[in-house]
């Protein structure tokens, strides 16, 4: 990308964006972004991502720092964000997947209401299953040779986004033991690699850096992705892996997987909520509406840069980025699960791995 | 052989990558501010590094990597002014410096130990970047091949320096580590989830302590208070003795040590998982076990410093092999380092399994800025350092205010919570009372840094093991005892044996008197009392999440029977027996002129005025009231170093982008920045 295209279209977003919101000015302002984790984990890398960008497309060309609040899982945050009111809209929040799990489980260190904020910007991610090349020799399409294997994965936790592969599993009647306690997807895969697992999953972008390179090698088959969500929220074959069936068609090749019923909208509630909606940036209670359109309007110019999926696919992934109405929309799928689904991952949870969040 | 046909050139083109007037000026650029940011205990490359994130952008990536790596590589470097000079522990990889260095400059010798530190910290460095140079290119099905049993066993390892560093009575400094590890035990348990001694209602306990905080606590809070109350310089009579020179001719003598030491440091480093925190202890155990005269260790035995300072800077370039060749860091700062390599430039280079195949001449500019980073860095250290030691002949009563100061700061900057404050006191009385009653703080340590990886290891090797063990005997045993781990189970057990036959000969905190019984018993019974209940806690979680409760089940068991025997000991033996060893019955704290509950009641009044007032306001009052009451400066000279006290944290916390402890002041009012 030259810095000529990278002019113009700043120039031609300004141009856009200016008429109608010329009462929102942040010049000389700084912004804090701040991120209930730690600077290492992988809503930082997003932040990180974004802030530079949306600097260059908010009126006035802010300052926008990124802070890290980490503590409780991200609760912590997310409490403090509940406390926080609109000011002058120089306060913006990251969530991910591990702030909206804990929420719609009910978790007791939840002190946070998610439809009390207003959301600018969400994004999303996928992921992909693969097996090792003994056991994936035996997948055809469907899960059926699969259910008298022992597997192994490593888990960072069954109430965390792991939940969404092992229910996948479970449903299959695949019997997949894992292995509780590793820090991230990267430790799973190390796992994998030294055959102490058997199974294993990462989201897109770890899965092309990676995981794609065991595949190429022969060690390792891929199984399912977990899909997309289309613009009617129906699950769809993921972009970026078009080849790849998704779950949803894997179960329904295979016998005794239902791609109805409880089992599967709980298994769809908290998909929505871990994969494609897992990152949303909110605004405080009380925004006024001219600031949070300015803050969509410039999510929108950020997401429209000619460069932008090169530039996103390379760092964070290739994302799906929902601004305005439909972050709003986004943000209600992946933040309201009913409450048959959430008993029944309850019940599962406990009965399964004998957790319980009270 | 094919792949050392591809490594020549592509160290070539690296070289001709490195070697540009741009990229050098970079890496000093880096180098400096890494310094500055590594002189402030608990600080480290994260918070660094994160301040260079925003830059980072679309950099060219020589230049990106230049000045990132230039800042990463030094801050283990000069973390080694603050163990050495004050006897605060700058980050994990520091920690055993201390129990060295610090009685090194209490000797007048804190440039000696400086300069021996740091030329050993280069060498440690260099050694590292060559043996990465080779081994990057084989390194991956070694790597591979440490599986759970084998980091388990390495963790093990380090956590049988216990029987080295646990002092006269070798009970007691098992009890210590022990209870070392429940404390490490505290919060939420990583497997299934459990609350271990923790409740939800106190958020801040269920994320566990943080090494920054019980580090801070264990070594520099007791060292602090002690001076205090003697109201001295650090170094006895403010004399300085040996200058740099000496520290260079020390290592000179040593140098077998340090290479050792710093092979030991790269091979470690390359575990992923393990990370920087067994590998001083290794070193330093390793340094013990080799020397023949052990009576000077903890005293101010400078093969105590080269030995940990060796490994320490040769484990970041170890530490180099997981995150480059698996995208996995091994550390907080090689993962911000991860994520910000994704930045730079357009974006083409990608760590991960790629890297060594498309970017080989990238991985080998890394490996050598590394590399010059250390030589560039030491180099400065080398020649602020006699300088920075006159630090050690200043009377002591103006510098603690300071160092509580920094030691607050770099607590809460662990968890931005009150807590941290708090949290920093409780565990800093623990640190005066294991000082005091010559219970092993080192043996502590290392209990509570490896109390999280001994129980996951432990947990997930079982689960992996009982697995294997299910498809067939043999299978179960070929993953448990394989080679490696039969290799250091056999190491483990050697340095067990002459682990404890030296302990006797080291005593960490001095000759200790003995003279009372009733203070030494009523310590060991409020250990045991905490024991009991942490057991009793553990014993309450539901049998189906087993994973969470053995570990604390089985350590706090052991830690109690030690302690009951000590009582049954306690019981039989004189007063003037070892076991009842007291500080405050003869020595330099008996003889000290303050008090401690008094000492100990300025930093207390730090804590309780933040809580009210916030951290720059509470600091304003401490100051001014410590240095005129306390110390007894005048008017003058106290609002003089109260307002640089202030100029200083404030410039550091704003360059860095970071908040200070609120007080409820702050939750009534909008103050701005620094007072919010």
């Amino acid at each position: 990308m030259t810095i000529k295209n990278l002019v113009s279209s700043v120039a031609l977003t300004t141009l856009l964006a200016a008429p109608a919101l010329a009462e929102v000015d942040f010049s000389g302002k700084t912004i804090e972004w701040v991120i209930p984790f730690s600077e290492t984990g992988g809503s930082a890398k997003w932040a990180n991502f974004f802030a530079p960008l949306l600097a260059e497309e908010l009126p006035g060309n802010p300052t926008v720092v990124v802070k890290f609040m980490p503590g409780a899982g991200s609760t912590k945050g997310a409490n403090w964000f509940q406390e926080q009111e609109h000011e002058d809209g120089t306060l913006l929040f990251g969530t991910s997947g591990s702030t909206q799990f804990p929420y719609l489980l009910g978790d007791p260190r939840v002190r946070y209401e998610y439809s009390d904020w207003t959301p600018v910007m969400a994004s999303g991610t996928g992921g992909v299953a693969y097996l090792n090349p003994e056991d994936g020799a035996k997948f055809d399409g469907t899960a059926n040779n699969l259910k008298d294997i022992d597997f192994i994965y490593g888990s960072q936790g069954a109430t965390r986004l792991d939940l969404v592969p092992l229910l996948a599993w479970e449903m299959l009647g695949m019997n997949v033991e894992p292995v509780f306690g590793i820090k991230g997807r990267g430790d799973g895969r190390l796992m994998f690699e030294r055959g102490e697992a058997t199974i294993d999953y990462q989201t897109s972008s770890s899965y092309l850096g990676a995981a794609a390179d065991l595949v190429a090698q022969g060690k390792a088959v891929p199984m399912m992705t977990w899909g997309a969500l289309d613009a009617d929220g129906n699950i769809v074959r993921d972009p970026t892996f078009p080849e790849m069936p998704t779950f949803k068609e894997v179960c329904e090749a295979t016998e005794g997987c239902e791609t109805s019923g409880e089992a599967w909208d709980a298994w769809k509630a908290f998909f929505v909520a871990g994969f494609p909606v897992q990152k949303i940036a909110f605004l405080p209670a009380g925004t006024p509406d001219e600031v949070r359109d300015t803050y969509a309007a410039a999510f929108d110019a950020v997401r429209n840069r000619a460069d932008f999926a090169e530039i996103a696919s390379k760092r964070v992934g290739k994302y799906d980025v929902f601004v305005g109405e439909s972050a709003r929309a986004a943000t209600d799928a992946g933040t309201s699960v009913s409450s048959g689904a959430k008993d029944f991952v309850t019940n599962w949870l406990k009965e399964a791995y004998g957790v319980s969040l009270n | 052989m094919d792949t050392f046909a591809t490594a020549l050139p592509a160290l070539g083109e690296a070289w001709a990558l490195i070697l540009q007037p741009m990229v050098l000026g970079y890496l000093v650029l880096g180098v400096v501010m890494g310094l500055a940011v590594g002189v402030f205990p608990g600080l480290g490359g994260i918070a660094g590094l994160s301040l260079l994130l925003p830059f980072m952008f679309g950099m060219d990536p020589v230049l990106g990597l230049a000045l990132m790596i230039g800042m990463v590589a030094v801050v283990p470097t000069s973390d080694t002014f603050a163990s050495v000079l004050m006897g605060i522990p700058g980050s994990s990889a520091s920690q055993a410096t201390v129990l060295d260095g610090f009685p090194l400059a209490k000797k007048g010798q804190a440039a000696r130990a400086l300069s021996a530190a740091f030329t050993s910290s280069l060498f440690g460095g260099l050694v590292g970047a060559f043996f990465l140079t080779l081994f990057i290119l084989v390194a991956r099905p070694i790597v591979l091949a440490f599986g759970l049993p084998e980091m388990l066993m390495i963790t093990v390892l380090g956590l049988s320096m216990v029987a080295v560093l646990a002092g006269r009575v070798a009970l007691k400094g098992l009890a210590a580590a022990g209870l070392g590890m429940m404390i490490g035990t505290i919060g939420e348990a990583d497997a299934g989830g459990s609350l271990r001694m923790a409740t939800y209602d106190i958020p801040y306990l269920t994320d566990g302590l943080k090494l920054v905080i019980v580090g801070l606590g264990i070594f520099a809070v007791p060292e602090i208070v002690s001076l205090l109350r003697q109201d001295r310089s650090i170094a006895k009579d403010a004399k300085l003795g040996a200058g740099w020179g000496a520290g260079v001719k020390d290592w000179v003598a040593n140098k077998w040590l340090s290479v050792r030491c710093s092979l030991i440091g790269v091979l470690v480093g390359v575990i992923p998982g393990l990370g920087g925190s067994v590998v001083d202890w290794i070193a330093y155990g390793h340094a013990v076990q080799t020397t023949k005269d052990k009576s000077n260790f903890g005293k101010g035995e400078i093969r105590g410093v080269i030995g940990p300072e060796s490994s320490n800077n040769a484990k970041e370039g170890g530490g180099l092999v997981p995150t480059l060749l698996f995208g996995i860091p091994g550390s907080g700062s090689m993962a911000i380092f991860i994520g910000a390599i994704a930045l730079l430039g357009s974006g083409d280079i990608e760590v991960g399994p790629s890297m060594l195949r498309d970017n080989l001449d990238i991985t080998y500019s890394i490996v050598w800025l590394l590399a010059l980073a250390n030589v560039v860095g030491t180099l400065l250290c080398i020649a602020a350092s006699g300088g920075i030691a006159k630090l050690t002949t200043v009377r002591f009563t103006y510098l603690a205010p300071f160092l509580f100061m920094l030691i607050s700061f770099a607590a809460f900057q662990s968890g931005q919570n009150f807590e941290d404050l708090l949290a920093l006191f409780v565990i800093g009385l623990i640190g005066i009372f294991l000082r005091r009653f010559d219970w092993s703080r080192p043996a502590f340590l290392i209990g509570f840094v490896l109390s999280n990886p001994v129980e996951k290891f432990s947990n997930q090797a079982f689960q992996i093991a009982s697995f294997r063990f299910r498809k067939s005997f043999e299978e179960g045993m070929d993953y448990l005892f394989s080679p490696i781990v039969i290799v250091l189970i056999i190491v483990t057990v050697v340095s067990v044996v002459l682990g404890i036959r030296q302990a006797k000969s080291i005593m960490a905190e001095g000759d200790v008197q003995s003279g009372s019984k009733r203070a030494p018993v009523v310590f060991l019974l409020v250990i045991a009392g905490y024991l009991v209940t942490a057991l009793i806690n553990a014993s309450l979680i539901p049998d189906y999440n087993m994973t969470d409760k053995i570990v604390p089940l089985v350590i706090g068991g052991i830690a109690l029977a030690c302690c009951l025997v000590m009582l049954v000991q306690m019981m039989l033996r004189p007063e003037t027996d070892v076991i009842f060893a007291d500080k405050e019955i003869a020595g330099e704290d008996a003889d000290a002129p303050f008090g401690l509950w008094s000492t100990l009641a300025w930093f207390a009044g730090l804590i309780v005025a933040t809580w009210f007032v916030g951290f720059i306001l509470a600091l304003l009052g401490f100051l001014t009231a410590f240095l005129r009451v306390r110390a007894g400066a005048s008017w003058g000279r106290t609002l003089l170093l109260t307002a640089c006290g202030i100029a200083m944290m404030c410039v550091m916390a704003g360059a860095l982008n970071r908040d200070f402890p609120p007080g409820l002041l702050q939750d009534a009012v909008d103050l701005p920045w620094p007072l919010k």
